[in-house]
């Protein structure tokens, strides 16, 4: 019996050996990965909390109690709260068009939906200011009409909306694709409307991956400065985003203030990205959640 | 309910799925729509229950058109092929969902949904599966769910896409015949898609047999059986032996041999005409010493034993062409064959199709 036990374990050994790297070459590997990580995320990410906690609590949360940087949270909040709604909904009929039905332009129109990532945001905010800008396509008929888009709020929502659209809508084509089209038929010939077969069999079916698309497309839209700084014109308690009123605040020498919205932007991170594991695990195993209801 | 289906034509592109096809179904009855992939039957039995639009023709159910009738408003249950049953919902929940998406005054109580949705599944024998989710069954089980959904909202209806094509051979037996008598108790108009022929003849009342978007044959198992209409019914129910020849006027020689090379013999008179003759692999009879003239010589290439069957692969000796043969185990026995001995072949019956020269 011990020679079998032996036997297996050199078996175990023998086969390890023949598909991984030996030992040395594994751990030199991981800790050059910890290393990077190290020193290029986790340095900066403990550098902001230091910097902003630097003259202690109190001139930490004064940073936040002054007019400029609650309207600049307002401000975030609210191009958030325009833009992810619309760009949910939008992914999830771009998604449930693209995966459930052929038509023509199809191509085309998954194109479109990636061409944001491909595109630098600061181009995204110029196609704005040229388009409705004083000088734009649309500026005379705009300032004729009294209507401001540039350096106003509608400007920055556009901008934040053109830079996340991908997030959902890619997030659930390929689910949608796998999931096909048999379910919502079924539903359909037991008697169920339209409205009945989305709300009860599409839905369940994408909750998980939407939500997952909506906390990264919420993270991008309050996060996001390129496009957003070209068409904000950065007047202070107006049109003042949090990641422009962090840079405002650094080229003023107030690093005690720029890092203190500066963590709140990385708290709203690491929030997302927890609420991203844990949506991972549910979606990984949901049978196993299911039968423990 | 009755099914007319009148000159239905349908295209995906420049391909014809479906081609004029015309068919009837009497209430009641259960009709196997039988095919090799690609002939049409599927998309058949959407347009029917309105998951597809015919291009032309016309739908008529219990003697009503319902050619441009939404699906709803049909009232048949379809099953699918893989089941379709809601993954989020217990099987419970499954079953009940036709009943809860009716309109609130069409819609039974709460506790007339649970009593009805006990009965059914009391129907297919999974009561113990209630809480269940989907992915926790079988496919027999899930296949069970499914036409029990199907049947919550009484339809008038029944129509299976290959619902046990999916399953292993074992449950599927079970389940065809389970499927019959179920249907004998219900008395639901059904209709059963399937390109299993073994499934098609012993489930239903009357096959349709499809081939390329047109019916070849419709008529009763052993109708289509015993008296296939086509050289593609032929072949496609059953294994056969296929001989090529060219038709002899004076057909007086009530033996002919299904052999080319022997009918050019006989006469060298012939007409214009492809002939070709099939003969089932158990309609052959084999000796071991000529008792015939019109015998054909063949070798044993390979003999297998396994089943209840013995089954031959000769060569014959003229052509080359392989024969395939099916003995009983004692007639086997009786022969005593080898590999490699020489046999005599004559078929017992054999059907002649004859073919336009093209």
């Amino acid at each position: 019996m011990n020679t079998s036990i032996i036997a297996a374990g050199k078996d175990l050994q023998w086969k390890d050996s023949l598909t991984t790297e030996s030992s040395l070459v594994r751990r030199l590997l991981i800790a050059a990965a910890f290393l990077y990580l190290t020193l290029f995320l986790f340095v900066p990410l403990v550098a902001i909390f230091s910097e902003a906690l630097k003259h202690g609590l109190s001139g930490y949360i004064e940073s936040f109690f002054n007019e400029d940087a609650l309207a600049a949270i307002r401000l975030t909040l609210l191009v958030a709260a325009v833009a992810v709604p619309l760009n949910a909904v939008f992914g999830v009929a771009a998604a449930w068009a693209i995966a459930k039905f052929e038509f023509v332009g199809k191509q085309a129109l998954i194109t479109l939906i990636d061409m944001p990532l491909a595109v630098s945001p600061v181009i995204a905010g110029l196609i704005y200011v040229l388009l409705f800008g004083a000088q734009g396509w649309l500026g005379t008929w705009l300032a004729e009409h009294d209507i401001k888009i540039i350096f106003a709020l509608p400007g920055i929502v556009l901008a934040t909306i053109f830079v996340t659209v991908p997030f959902v809508a890619r997030e659930l084509i390929p689910l949608m694709q796998s999931q096909g089209r048999e379910e919502e038929e079924a539903a359909i010939t037991l008697g169920a409307s339209g409205w009945q077969m989305f709300r009860r069999v599409t839905l369940p079916n994408i909750k998980w991956s939407l939500l997952y698309g909506v906390i990264l497309c919420n993270a991008r839209a309050m996060g996001e400065f390129g496009a957003v700084s070209v068409v904000s014109g950065h007047i202070r308690g107006l049109t003042n985003t949090m990641p422009l009123h962090v840079e405002i605040l650094y080229n003023e020498y107030n690093a005690v203030s720029a890092f203190a919205v500066a963590s709140l932007l990385t708290l709203l991170a690491i929030v997302t990205l927890s609420a991203k594991v844990l949506i991972e695990r549910k979606t990984a195993s949901p049978d196993r959640l299911k039968s423990r209801r | 309910m009755s099914i007319q289906v009148e000159h239905v034509t349908k295209r995906f592109g420049t391909f014809t799925v479906l081609d004029d096809v015309t068919l009837r179904v009497e209430a009641g009855e259960l009709v196997a729509l039988l095919g090799p992939s690609g002939c049409g039957k599927t998309t058949l039995l959407r347009i029917l229950a309105g998951l597809e639009r015919p291009d032309q023709g016309r739908i008529f159910l219990h003697g009503a058109e319902v050619t441009d009738q939404r699906i709803t408003e049909r009232r048949v249950g379809f099953v699918f092929q893989h089941y379709a049953l809601f993954r989020h919902m217990t099987v419970a929940e499954n079953v009940a969902f036709g009943l809860t998406v009716q309109p609130r005054a069409q819609r039974p109580s709460a506790t007339r949904i649970q009593e009805k949705v006990r009965e059914l599944l009391t129907l297919v024998q999974l009561q113990a599966m209630a809480d269940r989710y989907p992915s926790q069954l079988s496919g027999g089980q899930r296949q069970r769910v499914a036409l029990a959904r199907a049947l919550a909202v009484e339809p008038k209806l029944l129509l299976l896409d290959e619902p046990f094509g999916a399953l292993d051979a074992k449950v599927r037996k079970e389940l065809r015949r389970w499927l019959r008598r179920l249907h004998d108790e219900l008395h639901i108009t059904g209709i059963l898609v399937t390109h299993d022929q073994e499934e098609a003849l012993e489930a239903a009342d009357r096959v349709v047999v499809m081939h390329q978007g047109h019916v070849e044959q419709i008529g009763t198992p052993d109708d289509v059986y015993e008296h296939p209409a086509s050289p593609f019914v032929y072949q496609f129910l059953g294994d056969v032996n296929v001989f090529h020849g060219r038709t002899v006027q004076e057909r007086t020689l009530a033996d002919i041999p299904p052999l080319p090379e022997v009918d050019s013999v006989v006469s060298a008179d012939v007409m214009d005409e492809h002939e070709v003759t099939f003969v089932r692999p158990h309609d052959l009879e084999v000796n071991r010493s000529r008792t015939n003239p019109s015998q054909l010589e063949a070798t044993v290439r390979y003999v297998l034993t396994a089943g209840s069957r013995v089954r031959l692969e000769l060569t014959a000796e003229d052509s080359g062409q392989t024969i395939e043969v099916e003995l009983t185990k004692e007639r086997y026995r009786e022969l005593n064959l080898r590999e490699g001995e020489v046999v005599f072949v004559h078929p017992r019956h054999r059907q002649v199709f004859k073919i336009p020269q093209s």
